[in-house]
């Protein structure tokens, strides 16, 4: 018997105390485990932009087209090392609600410009050979069953053929993976020109134009430079890095974060006071077992920390189990719901997590442990 | 019971110089001992009986190293313990002192042979070494085959005697009681000061015992009588 059987034996002692207070713990966690991971994705976005990229759009809005001939006038910029473009297809599989992030694209440069991007050397060659080829991500292809080789029709809700209809055919020849695994693999690529010469409209229009610079100190000199360039035209163009442009994108979602910060901020306080409570319960009933062990020689220090132990202990068992359950539902709700960007619980989520079970532990047991320090034998025992 | 001495001797366990002992609450101050002076001897089994109120569970504290005289000194085996520090008394109290207390004051939630164990986590015993003490302890006190027992599932007088294994498991000098038979009945009580005496007698225990009951006191080889905080005359045993 070391102290740690006396912590286990006293926190097992009320079963259905302990069962209320991890089940407290443990949903509170759950929530913890969830949003942030949720909170993780949508900042992954940002987070993995490259510092060095830059986008280009119209001034007057991100949907409105710019001229295909504007990728030729931003190649000589001093300091652009790569352009590739890309334009919104408004692409789905089948049913409208089957959507997916799918553009047309300038093929030959789109890697080098999303280096991100990660295919095996003969299926890339296979896609930019291939006019009516598709390159699929990871995860678009689990979530709609398709592999290489297979050949799909996917319709557009925003560009018709001009052979008639909607639906577009195309072949898939690659499968890209992310550098990260947070990189979102739910998007789809395919060739500008098989998308430019069957549209009915739009043609020579392109939707925004991605620039890496040769170096992310020149990104200001660059942006400057594009858009003095293309300054009091019909296309006039707005330049922002990566990292913004994905911010604003965010942000149109409204402010997820703080609500996010709130819920589980709740849920803290919640489990603050339940598990405080029971602790400080637990610990008053027990005075005269305490004032006993102090009468057999344990010291004050001693009995301090195995009272904080207990709600250690506690924190970590509800704490763990929620964060356990958190991944499994994270898992399950990125299988089920692939229009969400993966959520991961992953390694800084359980280490901040694991610093809030040591924080929840320590508050919730400090005052029950001072006052078992203080404890004095003498008074306690004459009660 | 000698008075006046001032030095322990060889044969002196206990030794109280001048002792006060007063409690402030606030303005108010009562005092329970002035200038208190005893001894007590190696081997000896000590009754201290008086009236509620007079002291006896003040004076068995000061003896345990639980409290402290407002004035004055303790002594233990040629030490002075009044002037230790809290950790420092924790520390002498597990090597030297046995307790039992009216109400047993077991953990409720560990079995009897884990109760007799407690004292053993102050010791750097092994494993095997405290297996051996808890078995020996409980064998005798009669309990072994109630080991795996939590204190609810024992009668009283069982439970006083897991209380008496855990007092002498780590083998200290001196056993302090506090009317360990104040809530047994009168057989259940013989066997409990019966256990005590044996103690005494053949494993050399030096034992106080606070008690109301005379018939308890036989079972002491002296028994001194407190009243408001002063050791009165009454024929002893
Ligand atoms: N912590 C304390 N604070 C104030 N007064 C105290 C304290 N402990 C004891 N007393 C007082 O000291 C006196 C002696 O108390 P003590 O408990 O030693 O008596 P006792 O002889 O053991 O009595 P009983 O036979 O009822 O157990 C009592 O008047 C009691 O009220
Ligand atoms: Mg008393």
């Amino acid at each position: 018997m070391g102290d740690l059987y006396l912590i286990f034996k006293n926190i097992t002692r009320k079963k259905l105390r302990l069962t209320l207070t991890l089940f407290a713990t443990f949903i509170a966690f759950m929530i913890y485990g969830v949003m942030t991971s949720f909170q993780s994705a949508l900042d992954a976005g940002v987070e993995l932009s490259a510092d060095d990229r830059l986008v280009v759009v119209n001034k007057i809005n991100f949907t409105q087209p710019l001229p295909i001939a504007y990728v030729n006038r931003i190649k000589p910029i001093e300091g652009v090392a790569g352009t590739s473009h890309l334009s919104w297809f408004g692409g789905y599989y089948q049913e409208p609600q089957n959507f997916m992030p799918m553009f047309a694209v300038e093929q030959d440069t789109l890697l080098e410009v999303y280096n991100e991007i990660v295919i095996p050397e003969e299926q890339k060659q296979a896609w930019l050979q291939n006019r009516q080829g598709l390159l699929v991500g990871e995860k678009a292809a689990q979530n709609f069953g398709w592999k290489v080789g297979d050949r799909v029709p996917v319709s557009s809700n925003i560009y018709s053929r001009k052979s008639g209809g909607q639906t577009w055919d195309f072949d898939i020849e690659a499968i890209y993976k992310g550098s990260d695994p947070k990189f979102d693999t739910s998007g789809v690529y395919f060739h500008f020109k098989y998308f430019d010469e069957a549209r009915t409209f739009g043609q020579n229009t392109i939707g925004f134009i991605a620039v890496r610079t040769t170096d992310s100190k020149l990104n200001e000199q660059v942006i400057a430079a594009i858009d003095d360039q293309f300054a009091n035209s019909p296309f006039e163009t707005e330049t922002v890095p990566e990292k913004a442009f994905n911010k604003a994108f965010i942000e149109q979602i409204g402010n997820i974060g703080l609500i996010i910060t709130f819920v589980v901020l709740a849920a803290f306080f919640i489990i603050l006071v339940i598990v405080g409570n029971s602790m400080a319960l637990a610990i008053r009933e027990r005075t005269n077992e305490i004032a006993v062990m102090k009468t057999l020689g344990f010291k004050s220090g001693r009995i301090f920390i195995m009272v904080l132990g207990e709600s250690l202990l506690i924190s970590f068992m509800g704490g763990g189990l929620g964060l356990l359950i958190a991944s499994g539902l994270t898992a399950g709700i990125s299988e089920n719901i692939p229009q969400l960007p993966p959520l991961i619980i992953d390694q800084p989520i359980v280490l901040e997590s694991i610093g809030f079970m040591l924080l929840l532990g320590l508050v919730t047991g400090i005052i029950p442990a001072i006052s078992a320090l203080r404890l004095n034998i003498v008074t306690a025992l004459s009660r | 019971m000698t008075e006046g001495t001032t030095n322990t001797t060889d044969e002196n366990l206990f030794q109280l110089t001048n002792v006060n002992k007063r409690f402030t609450k606030g303005r108010e101050s009562i005092t329970i001992f002035d200038d208190l002076n005893m001894s007590i001897k190696k081997g000896e089994f000590l009754a201290i009986m008086g009236p509620s109120g007079s002291g006896k569970t003040t004076l068995l504290n000061m003896l345990g190293g639980v409290d402290q005289p407002t004035n004055g000194e303790v002594w233990f085996d040629g030490a002075r313990i009044d002037k230790l520090s809290e950790n420092g008394l924790a520390k002498w109290r597990a090597a030297n002192i046995g307790f039992i207390f009216q109400f047993y004051n077991l953990m409720p939630m560990l079995s009897a042979a884990r109760n007799v164990e407690l004292p053993l986590l102050l010791t750097n015993l092994g494993k095997k070494r405290r297996k051996q003490s808890i078995d020996a302890a409980l064998e005798l006190v009669g309990l072994k085959d109630r080991a795996g027992h939590k204190p609810k599932e024992m009668s009283g007088g069982q439970q006083q005697r897991v209380a008496v294994a855990r007092a002498i498991v780590s083998d200290p000098k001196m056993l302090l009681c506090d009317e360990p038979t104040g809530d047994l009945d009168r057989a259940t009580a013989d066997e409990i000061l019966t256990m005590l005496q044996e103690l005494n007698r053949e494993y050399g225990k030096t034992i106080v015992m606070v008690t109301h009951d005379p018939e308890a006191a036989k079972y002491a080889t002296k028994t001194v009588h407190l009243d408001k905080g002063e050791f009165v005359e009454k024929g002893s045993v």
